[in-house]
């Protein structure tokens, strides 16, 4: 927990937010409405007797009280994928329509992509891409184990992507869910903070801002930006907007959530940055009893 | 027809065999009259839907947009094994669209479905076809399909593959 005292002077209620990072975080999952309606796998998970609690926020979240949620027949039929609960959080801010052309620049294992293409019903076009092979095959697996159709998979660096491959030259809306210091799943990994070092907040900052820079360039004038990471560091989250605020044209976009969170960060270590990151969300695991998550909507301007 | 077919990407499928130009390779209209045929999945379920081959004989089931030849990862979900005597669906397709099948359709107990998913082998009264069958359950109040089986000499074969057999 040490790391985590540089946030202190940010976090409200300090010693709540270091208990709850010590609580075991329990196990949810998300309706895959590409396979069956909130109310027929709710209805599955009653006949095989697995209690279950509907998030406020999101009817499509449950939390299970299982210690095996992969083993039920809702997951065997794909009704229901195990997904952390502030994880289903960034593409419900994207929200994407149906019919659009979706890139999730950082999308294995998938939780997110399929995601997205169950709210777009499956039409329209999700192209799922991550620099990482190995983890494309949960990807993959993931994809086709939840029905999704409208998604395609690549594996390139997202900092460099070429949309030559494809028939269009943007997308409506991309979703940035980057890699990140991790901080944020304490909860689920107590070993997330072994390796924390400035360093390495510095040089995958520089990761980040590659990828949301090529972002905002490949969604077209008017289209929607959502970057998120799982981590408290505002190297990785505010310095990192910022720094595409500057170099690109966009613009940060306020959005709503029934969800506690604390507003975005105007300062840290002595660096100003725009008022209206303000806009942006810091979800504690104090506030919701979940795992941490940061979240900012940008607008495409030009 | 002197093209063959390349591993390394995807090819739109034509839509008749008059059109097809690599050998081997079916067409849109025959997968669409080989899933109405064995399942009585009507042809309009897959309207917004287009097919692909990459690999030999494996067939990709897609609604997004893309060119074809495309080289990528993967698009949609593999549906269909063609270019063998019998053309083998796969279970996340079973799965996804065998709710429109009306034909060789098996219906399971819970005890029979839970060996199906196990990937296990079972005996098993079935006066129809013999073959590739779509094997579902109750749950929730509708019939709900698990995957695809081989119905052979009395038995159910459980196609379910390995990483999506589990033990319920
Ligand atoms: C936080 S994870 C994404 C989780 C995923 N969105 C989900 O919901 O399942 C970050 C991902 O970014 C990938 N990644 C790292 N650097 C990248 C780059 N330069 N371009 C594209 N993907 C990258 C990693 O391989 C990792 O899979």
């Amino acid at each position: 927990m040490e790391p985590l005292e540089r946030y202190r002077p940010i976090v409200d209620d300090f010693e709540a937010f270091l208990a709850a990072c010590r609580r075991p975080l329990g196990n949810a999952v998300r309706i895959n409405t590409i396979k069956a309606s909130v109310e027929r796998a709710t209805a599955a998970l009653e006949e095989e007797s697995v209690a279950y609690d509907q998030a406020d926020w999101n009817p499509r979240v449950l939390r299970l009280e299982t210690d095996s949620p992969g083993s039920t027949w809702a997951s065997f039929h794909g009704f229901t994928h195990g997904q952390e609960e502030v994880s289903a959080v960034p593409p419900v801010v994207l929200d994407p329509e149906p019919g659009e052309r979706v890139w999730d620049a950082c999308a294995a294992p998938g939780g997110k992509a399929t995601q997205l293409s169950a709210l777009m019903n499956d039409e329209g076009t999700v192209v799922a891409n991550d620099s990482n092979l190995g983890r494309i095959s949960a990807l993959r697996f993931n994809a086709e184990r939840l029905g999704a159709t409208n998604l395609a998979v690549t594996n390139a660096d997202a900092r460099n992507y070429s949309l030559q491959r494809f028939e269009f030259d943007a997308f409506d809306r991309t979703l940035v869910d980057a890699p990140c210091s991790c901080e944020g799943t304490i909860r689920k990994n107590p070993d997330a903070l072994e390796d924390w070092s400035e360093d390495h907040l510095a040089s995958v900052s520089g990761i980040q801002k590659g990828i949301l820079r090529r972002a905002v360039q490949a969604t077209r004038e008017g289209g929607t930006v959502v970057y998120s990471t799982c981590t408290f560091a505002p190297e990785e989250n505010e310095e990192v907007v910022q720094h595409v605020l500057e170099a690109e044209d966009c613009r940060v976009v306020d959005f709503h959530l029934d969800l506690e969170y604390a507003p975005g960060l105007t300062e840290w270590d002595g660096e100003e940055f725009d008022e209206t990151l303000e806009h942006a969300a810091r979800i504690y695991p104090h506030h919701n009893d979940t795992g941490g998550f940061f979240v900012a909507k940008l607008e495409v301007t030009a | 027809m002197s093209e063959q077919n390349d591993g390394q990407r995807f090819d739109r499928l034509p839509e008749t065999p008059d059109e097809r130009t690599v050998e081997g390779r079916v067409s849109r209209e025959e997968v669409l009259e080989y899933f109405e045929d064995r399942f009585a999945i009507p042809p309009a379920t897959f309207d917004e839907h287009t097919f692909w081959e990459k690999g030999a004989g494996k067939i990709w089931i897609y609604c997004g947009d893309a060119p074809t030849p495309i080289e990528i990862e993967a698009m949609g979900m593999t549906c269909l094994r063609t270019r063998q005597e019998h053309w083998k669906p796969t279970t996340d397709f079973a799965q996804r669209f065998g709710r429109h099948a009306e034909a060789c359709v098996i219906e399971l107990e819970r005890e029979e479905a839970r060996a199906f998913a196990a990937g296990e082998d079972q005996e098993l009264e079935w006066d129809g076809d013999w073959g590739y069958l779509i094997a579902g359950h109750r749950i929730a109040d509708g019939l709900e399909p698990l995957g695809i089986g081989l119905y052979v000499h009395g038995e159910l074969r459980s196609m379910v593959p390995k990483g999506r057999q589990r033990e319920l």
